[in-house]
């Protein structure tokens, strides 16, 4: 090889110069860092005075400084954030009905009479025919309809809002309500990607340094709505929600609702940080700076294609990765025989009295079961479910078979058969708020921590507080209902 | 009579017109390697470094208007001039001396993933706090490039950077650009292929306003790592490192990854493939 490289430095000369810088440091007065920091600064300053040259003008108030008076005013900041997200949640509600029929009306409605007799002309097997059309053609193509017109108009909106500048702004108005519950104002910044993915929000908690405060962060982020659970919100505050009020008021009642239940999450992540930084996570709360950036004119094409492709297809793709497999296990559980009935009408039996209790019934619990994977498909298994054990004449084609319900109307009918109230309603988007996250996420936080413990924990405690307060809830309710 | 055309200057005009260095771009993508050059992109958060990075991969990765958008290193490639080059796009972080996940990913990379040139990306309208980095960055490498973005905002606001004296005081040169309009990057393409041909080099910053507290252990630390390690290009910051108590610089030194740094720093970079994974920690 090269003779002129040199020799690795043998153990002892490491120690030598370790033992060194030690004893060297011990005879430095004061904080090295600070030292060096204050020399950094010296010397940029310095350098920066004899390039920069800046207008020797009296600053006009510009169109940044007034925007950002106004949302990041103590007075107004909160309610304005709340308000823009809310009437995001309305453009993704009113906007997405009607592609969402029609997607249903294509992929659903004549795509799987089109399969089965496809399936029928090739000669497979009543049990094949079933499993791969009604399991997992139906349950794909369900989440495909219920799912890509919300997240085709929510996520470029979010986009556009991220590049336009707004979202350190919400971290900053979040940054007090951070502080005081214990935790780290950054946690705003992992709680914004949270409501995209809880999987990227864990990720991100990266940017936090003091591990106690980053645990924080990672335990409370499936408090922030991931956009799994975000469908399921919608549709059933439209169905249930939307209902009860003049239909020109719906589609703002539903937004007002799912806002609602966001902001409860909101109101979690803050009662959870100040709860964990109050006994298992006691420490200091660290400051930091936060720069808000200039606001820049979003482009509007390239944020569109990136969102498209970054987010939209990508979360559609781990969906329908997810939701295949799941739509030939509930095909299996409604179809395979467990002495009177199905394996699913057991289950459901088994758990019913349970999910009555917390105002919820046996379907939605086995469908968070089988959702376990992906909150994606909670919604499709719980109609397939709920088809299945009210023998729904005419909607269902047999046993497991997704109901053709090609609008939210539908939907509702189909679930108000089975038994749901206004009650199951709101327990749902309670308890889709307030479950374990999904076991992507889990994975994830279990490779963040390295912990066995504190994942469990993140499993536990979301879960335990969904059950009491579905609980309760219910309880409340029916005691007012008489 | 005609005159046989003189193909030379003609040539040479070409090689000064934007339009002729921008098509000798080629964006990679995520194309696998080798890699005739690795480059580091680093800089304060929400500078631009994502659209830097996508303007010269041809990668979309998602830029989001607020800092900590990227965590984790992102890679992607480009050929220039007939060279491949490895883009890394390191998370944005204001300096190298904490101890964060997302700095120590960015200094980790820096230091031993030894990048043949690092770009620091730096925000006009902000020099001043920006120039933290890039003095620490210099500190660790003289391989450097600064990317003086955002130099359209910097105006609309009324200020304007000398580059011609930033890059007299910093010893590494100095690029002007507007990456969301692709201004300047020819101009950053062709810099960073010199340095990494290493057709020109920084004279290696050093602080100038050395603490005097620490003067005498630093030179004392400084003579015996450049003794242990000869040819280490960046012995004194290593030093200034293990005065601090830095952990992570001190197991490095255990494991003995700082001698091979030192060694691939004494057979030079060019032609070397090198994997651009960091050592497992």
């Amino acid at each position: 090889m090269n003779p002129a490289s040199p020799a690795p430095a043998p153990a002892p000369a490491v120690e030598e110069i370790l033992a060194q810088a030690r004893r060297l440091r011990e005879g430095i007065p004061g904080d090295i860092h600070e030292h060096l920091v204050e020399s950094l600064y010296a010397d940029a300053g310095r350098i920066a005075e004899r390039s920069v040259s800046r207008p020797d003008r009296p600053a006009r108030p510009t169109f940044d400084r007034t925007l950002d008076r106004i949302v990041t005013s103590r007075v107004w900041g909160l309610p304005v954030m709340i308000l823009l997200f809310a009437f995001m949640f309305w453009l993704t509600i009113a906007g997405a009905n009607v592609p969402s029929q029609w997607l249903a009306g294509i992929l659903v409605e004549n795509g799987h009479p089109w399969l089965r007799g496809l399936a029928d002309a090739a000669g497979l097997p009543g049990w094949l025919r079933g499993l791969l059309v009604d399991g997992v053609y139906l349950s794909t193509a369900w989440v495909i309809s219920v799912m890509l017109p919300p997240m085709a108009i929510f996520f470029p909106l979010f986009t556009l809002l991220e590049d336009f500048g707004y979202i350190p702004r919400v971290a900053f108005n979040l940054d007090a309500l951070f502080k005081r519950a214990g935790a780290h104002g950054k946690q705003a910044m992992s709680t914004m990607m949270g409501f995209g993915c809880n999987a990227a929000g864990v990720v991100s908690t990266r940017i936090i340094d003091s591990p106690r405060e980053r645990l924080i962060a990672i335990l409370t982020n499936n408090f922030a709505l991931c956009n799994g659970r975000w469908p399921t919100q919608i549709l059933i505050a439209t169905i249930f929600l939307g209902s009860l009020v003049p239909a020109h008021l719906a589609g703002v009642v539903s937004a007002g609702a799912v806002a609602g239940v966001a902001l409860l999450g909101l109101g979690c992540t803050f009662l959870v940080a100040w709860l964990l930084s109050r006994t298992v996570l006691k420490g200091q709360v660290s400051t930091f700076s936060l720069e808000l950036p200039p606001y820049r004119p979003p482009r509007l094409w390239q944020t569109l294609y990136t969102s498209v492709l970054d987010r939209t297809l990508l979360v559609l793709w781990r969906a329908v990765v997810f939701a295949a497999p799941a739509g030939a296990v509930i095909w299996l559980v409604a179809n395979v025989r467990w002495g009177e009935g199905s394996v699913a009408e057991f289950l459901i039996a088994g758990m019913n009295p349970f999910g009555l209790a917390l105002g919820l019934n046996g379907v939605i619990l086995l469908a968070y079961l089988i959702a376990i994977p992906a909150n994606e498909i909670v919604i499709p298994t719980i109609l397939m479910l709920t088809a299945l054990v009210a023998r729904l004449a005419g909607v269902g084609e047999g046993a497991g078979v997704l109901v053709h319900a090609d609008s939210p109307a539908l939907v509702g009918e189909v679930l108000r058969a089975g038994g749901w109230t206004v009650l199951t309603a709101v327990n749902l988007m309670l308890f889709s708020l307030l479950h374990n996250p999904c076991s992507t996420t889990l994975y994830t936080i279990y490779k963040e921590t390295g912990s066995a413990r504190w994942t469990t924990l993140a499993a536990i405690l979301p879960l335990g507080m969904g059950v009491t307060l579905t609980f309760a809830v219910a309880t409340v309710w029916r005691f007012l209902a008489g | 009579m005609s005159t046989p055309p003189n193909p030379a200057p003609a040539a040479a005009a070409c090689a000064d017109c934007d339009v002729y260095r921008a098509a000798r771009l080629h964006k990679l993508g995520l194309q696998p390697g080798p890699w005739d050059h690795v480059v580091a992109l680093a800089g304060n958060p929400n500078t631009g470094k994502s659209t830097v990075f996508n303007a010269l991969t041809g990668l979309r990765q998602h830029t989001g208007n607020w800092p900590g958008k990227t965590v984790a290193r992102a890679e992607g490639g480009f050929a220039y001039a007939d060279r491949r080059f490895q883009l890394v796009d390191l998370p944005g972080t204001y300096s190298l001396l904490s101890t964060s996940p997302d700095e120590e990913i960015a200094r980790d990379f820096i230091l031993f993933g030894r990048p043949d040139v690092t770009v620091v990306v730096a925000d006009a309208t902000r020099l001043e706090r920006n120039l933290n980095l890039v003095l620490q960055v210099l500190e660790i490498t003289e391989r450097a490039v600064v990317c003086l973005n955002l130099v359209d905002e910097a105006k609309r606001h009324g200020i304007q950077v000398d580059e011609r004296q930033l890059t007299r005081d910093l010893g590494v040169p100095v690029i002007p650009t507007s990456a969301r309009f692709g201004r300047g990057l020819p101009e950053l393409l062709a810099a960073i292929a010199e340095m990494a041909a290493r057709k020109v080099s920084g004279f290696g910053y050093r602080l100038s306003q050395e603490p005097p507290a620490i003067r005498a252990a630093l030179a004392d630390l400084t003579a015996r790592i450049e003794q242990a390690y000869p040819g280490l290009p960046n012995a004194r910051w290593i030093a200034m490192r293990l005065l601090g108590g830095d952990e992570r610089v001190a197991e490095a030194l255990r494991r003995g990854e700082l001698s091979a740094l030192a060694e691939r720093a004494a057979r030079g970079s060019e032609g070397v493939l090198r994997e651009s994974s960091l050592p497992a920690r």
